[in-house]
C-alpha cells in the first residue's frame, strides 16, 4: 500500500481484516461461553470475552477516528513502547511470584492456607515460570525484535495493525495460562502447562508474530540480512514447531478444558525434554542472542567483534542445540544410545556458546572504559559472562556421571537461575535501559546512579541465589546417595530436606534483592519516560534511508 | 516390512542424521569464511552503529 493511500482511506485493508478477526473471536469465545458444562472452560470463556469484547470496542473507536492507519515513512515504535511497559509490569509479577515461592519453600506454612488452593506452591511454582520465562522473556524477545528488525532492515513492520495484534493477543495468552495455572487448569507439562485451547490461541498469535517478522524483512531496504535477525527467526520458527509438537493432544471435548496428551510413555518423555531444552535453546538463547547483537554493538559504538564468527556461531547453534534434550533423562527409559546423544552433543554446545560469548565482549575492544563509565554496558557484559558460565556449567551436568549427582537437586535450580537471572535478565535489562530514551526521545536515563544500585544488587542477589543453591544441591545429592554398612540409605527425604534450610533461606533473600532491583528500574524508567524531552523531536521516528556503499556492494 | 526394523531406522537416522546436518554446517563454515563475502560481513559487522534519529544516548 502507498503511503498516500494509507493516508487517505484511513480504514485500510489490515485494520479491517483484524476488526473483522476480533469480532468472529468475540462472538465464538461468547457462544463457547453459553454452551460450555465445564466450570473451568466457563471461566476461560469469561477471560476471553473480557478479552475480545474490550479489543472489539477499542478498535471501532480507533477505526472510527481513524486512528489504525500506518505512516509508511516512519517506524511502528507505538507497539515496541508498549511491549517495554509489558516487559517491566511482568519482570516485577514474575520475580515477586518466584520470591513467594522461594520464601514457602524456606518456610512451608507461609501463604498456605489449606482452603485456598491457589496459593498452594504447585499451582504458583508454573505462575512463576511462565512469568518469568514467557511474560518478561517473551514480551522482552517481541518489542526488542521489532525493534531490531525495523532498524536493520530499515523497513516499517509489515501488517498494519497486526503488530498490535501480537502484542495483546500474547498478553491474553499470559492472562489465560496464569489464570488457569493458580485455577488448577493445567495439562502439566512442564514449561507448556497450558490447555489445548490456549496451545491454539497462541499458536494464532505466533504465527501472526512470524508473519509481520517474515513481512519486515522481505520489505527491507539492506541487501543483506543482519545476523541478529537471524536469531530472531530461529527463536520464531523452532518455537512455533515445538509448540506444535509438544501440546499434540486430544481434548475431553470441543467445550471442556481437559485433553490427553498424544503422547504416552518414554516417547512422551522424550517429547517433553526435547520441548523443554528447546526452549531453553531457542526462546531463552537464540533470542537473546540476537538482542547480544545488537544492543552490544550500538550501546559500546563498536562493530560487531567478528561477523564472521557470528555467522558460525548461528549456525553451529541451531544444530547442535535440538540435540540436546534427552540429557533430562539420564538413567531412565530412555535407550542408552538416545542419552549419550544428548550429552555429547551437549558437550559440543561448549564450542558455540563460547565462540559467541568471545564475540560478544570483544565487541568491546576498544571501549573497555565504558564497563567502569556506563553501568548499562556493564549490566550486559555481566550477562554476556553469565552466558558464558551456565553454558560451561550446563554441559559438565549432562555429563552422565555428573548428572547422577546433580539430577533433582538444587544444583540444577541454581544452573537454571543463573542462566536466567545473570544471562537471560541481564541482557533484557540492559536493552531495556537503551531501549526507554531511545523510545521516548530522552537524552539519558533519569538517573545513572540508581542503574548502579540496581546493578549492584541484583549481581550480589544473582550470587547469594546460585551460591546457596549449589551448597545445597551438591550436599542433598550426597546425601540421597549415602548408604549405611548394611546397605540402607542413611537418610530420609524429610532429613535432606530440613538440612536445606538456610540454603533456601539464602536463596529467598538472594530472590528478593533481585527483586528489589528490577521495582528500581522500573522506578528510574518511570522517571526517564516523564523528563521533559527535546524540543525538536517528534515520537515516531522517520525510517533510515540505507548507506549508498551498502546498498552498492550488491 | 523386514527392513523398517527398530535397528536400521535407528542407524539410518545416526548415521543419515550425522552425515546430512555435517554437510550443512560445513556448507555454512564455507560460507562464512568465503574470502569475497568478507568486504560485506565487515559493512554489516558496523549496522547498528548507524544513527538514526532516536539515537539521542
Amino acid at each position: 500500500m502507498t503511503q498516500a493511500a494509507s493516508k487517505r482511506d484511513g480504514a485500510p485493508f489490515d485494520a479491517i481484516a483484524l476488526y473483522t478477526f476480533t469480532g468472529v473471536a468475540a462472538l465464538l469465545s461468547i457462544l463457547a461461553t453459553a454452551f460450555t458444562q465445564d466450570p473451568s472452560f466457563r471461566f476461560h470463556g469469561y477471560v476471553l470475552i473480557a478479552g475480545f469484547v474490550t479489543a472489539f470496542f477499542a478498535m471501532s473507536l480507533a477505526l472510527g477516528a481513524g486512528k489504525l492507519s500506518s505512516d509508511q515513512s516512519r517506524y511502528a515504535d507505538g507497539v515496541i513502547r508498549a511491549g517495554v511497559i509489558a516487559t517491566m509490569f511482568w519482570a516485577v509479577v514474575g520475580l515477586l511470584v518466584g520470591v513467594v515461592i522461594a520464601a514457602q519453600l524456606s518456610w512451608p506454612t507461609l501463604f498456605y492456607f489449606p482452603e485456598l488452593p491457589f496459593l498452594n506452591f504447585g499451582r504458583l511454582r508454573p505462575l512463576h515460570t511462565s512469568a518469568v520465562i514467557f511474560a518478561f522473556g517473551g514480551n522482552a524477545l517481541i518489542a526488542t525484535s521489532f525493534y531490531v528488525v525495523q532498524r536493520t532492515c530499515k523497513a516499517r513492520l509489515a501488517g498494519g495493525a497486526w503488530p498490535w495484534f501480537v502484542f495483546w493477543g500474547y498478553q491474553l495468552f499470559i492472562v489465560l495460562a496464569a489464570t488457569g495455572y493458580v485455577a488448577g487448569i493445567t495439562q502439566s507439562r512442564e514449561y507448556a502447562e497450558p490447555e489445548w485451547y490456549v496451545d491454539l490461541w497462541l499458536t494464532i498469535v505466533w504465527v501472526a508474530y512470524l508473519l509481520v517478522f517474515l513481512g519486515t524483512i522481505w520489505k527491507r531496504k539492506e541487501p543483506h540480512i543482519y545476523v541478529a535477525n537471524w536469531f530472531y527467526l530461529a527463536f520464531i520458527v523452532t518455537i512455533a514447531i515445538l509448540h506444535l509438537v509438544n501440546n499434540a493432544a486430544v481434548p475431553v471435548g470441543l467445550l471442556e478444558a481437559k485433553s490427553y496428551s498424544a503422547f504416552s510413555g518414554v516417547q512422551d518423555a522424550l517429547t517433553q525434554w526435547w520441548y523443554g531444552h528447546n526452549a531453553v535453546g531457542f526462546f531463552l538463547t537464540a533470542g537473546f542472542l540476537a538482542m547480544m547483537y545488537y544492543f552490544v554493538p550500538k550501546r559500546v559504538e563498536r562493530p560487531v567483534y567478528s561477523y564472521r564468527l557470528s555467522i558460525v556461531h548461528f549456525w553451529s547453534l541451531i544444530f547442535i542445540y535440538i540435540w540436546a534434550g534427552p540429557h533430562h533423562l539420564h538413567y531412565t527409559a530412555l535407550p542408552q544410545w538416545a542419552q549419550t546423544l544428548g550429552m555429547t552433543f551437549s558437550i559440543m554446545l561448549w564450542m558455540p556458546s563460547w565462540g559467541g560469548m568471545i564475540n560478544g565482549l570483544m565487541t568491546l575492544s576498544g571501549a573497555w572504559d565504558k564497563l567502569r563509565t556506563d553501568p548499562v554496558v556493564r549490566m550486559m557484559v555481566v550477562a554476556i559472562a553469565f552466558y558464558g558460565m551456565s553454558t560451561f556449567e550446563g554441559p559438565l551436568m549432562s555429563v552422565r556421571a555428573v548428572n547422577a549427582l546433580s539430577h533433582y537437586t538444587d544444583w540444577t535450580i541454581g544452573h537454571v537461575h543463573s542462566g536466567a537471572l545473570g544471562w537471560v535478565g541481564f541482557i533484557s535489562f540492559g536493552a531495556i535501559y537503551c531501549l526507554v530514551p531511545w523510545l521516548w526521545k530522552k537524552d539519558r536515563l533519569y538517573s545513572n546512579a540508581l542503574v548502579e544500585w540496581h546493578f549492584w544488587i541484583a549481581t550480589t542477589g544473582i550470587l547469594l541465589y546460585i551460591a546457596a543453591m549449589w551448597v545445597s544441591g551438591i550436599m542433598e545429592g550426597l546425601m540421597w546417595r549415602e548408604y549405611t554398612p548394611q546397605g540402607y540409605l542413611a537418610n530420609a527425604f524429610v532429613e535432606t530436606v530440613a538440612a536445606k534450610h538456610i540454603e533456601n533461606v539464602i536463596r529467598t533473600i538472594g530472590g528478593l534483592m533481585y527483586l528489589s532491583g528490577a521495582v528500581i528500574m522500573a522506578y528510574n524508567l518511570w522517571r526517564t519516560v516523564r523528563l521533559p524531552s527535546p524540543a525538536t523531536s517528534e515520537l515516531a521516528t522517520p525510517i533510515a534511508t540505507p548507506t549508498p556503499a551498502l546498498a552498492a556492494a550488491e | 516390512m523386514s527392513g523398517l526394523t527398530y535397528e536400521a531406522v535407528a542407524r539410518f537416522a545416526q548415521q543419515g542424521g550425522t552425515i546430512y546436518f555435517g554437510l550443512i554446517f560445513i556448507a555454512g563454515l564455507i560460507y562464512a569464511l568465503w574470502p569475497k563475502h568478507k568486504e560485506a560481513f565487515d559493512r554489516l559487522a558496523h549496522l547498528p552503529l548507524e544513527k538514526d534519529e532516536s539515537d539521542h544516548v
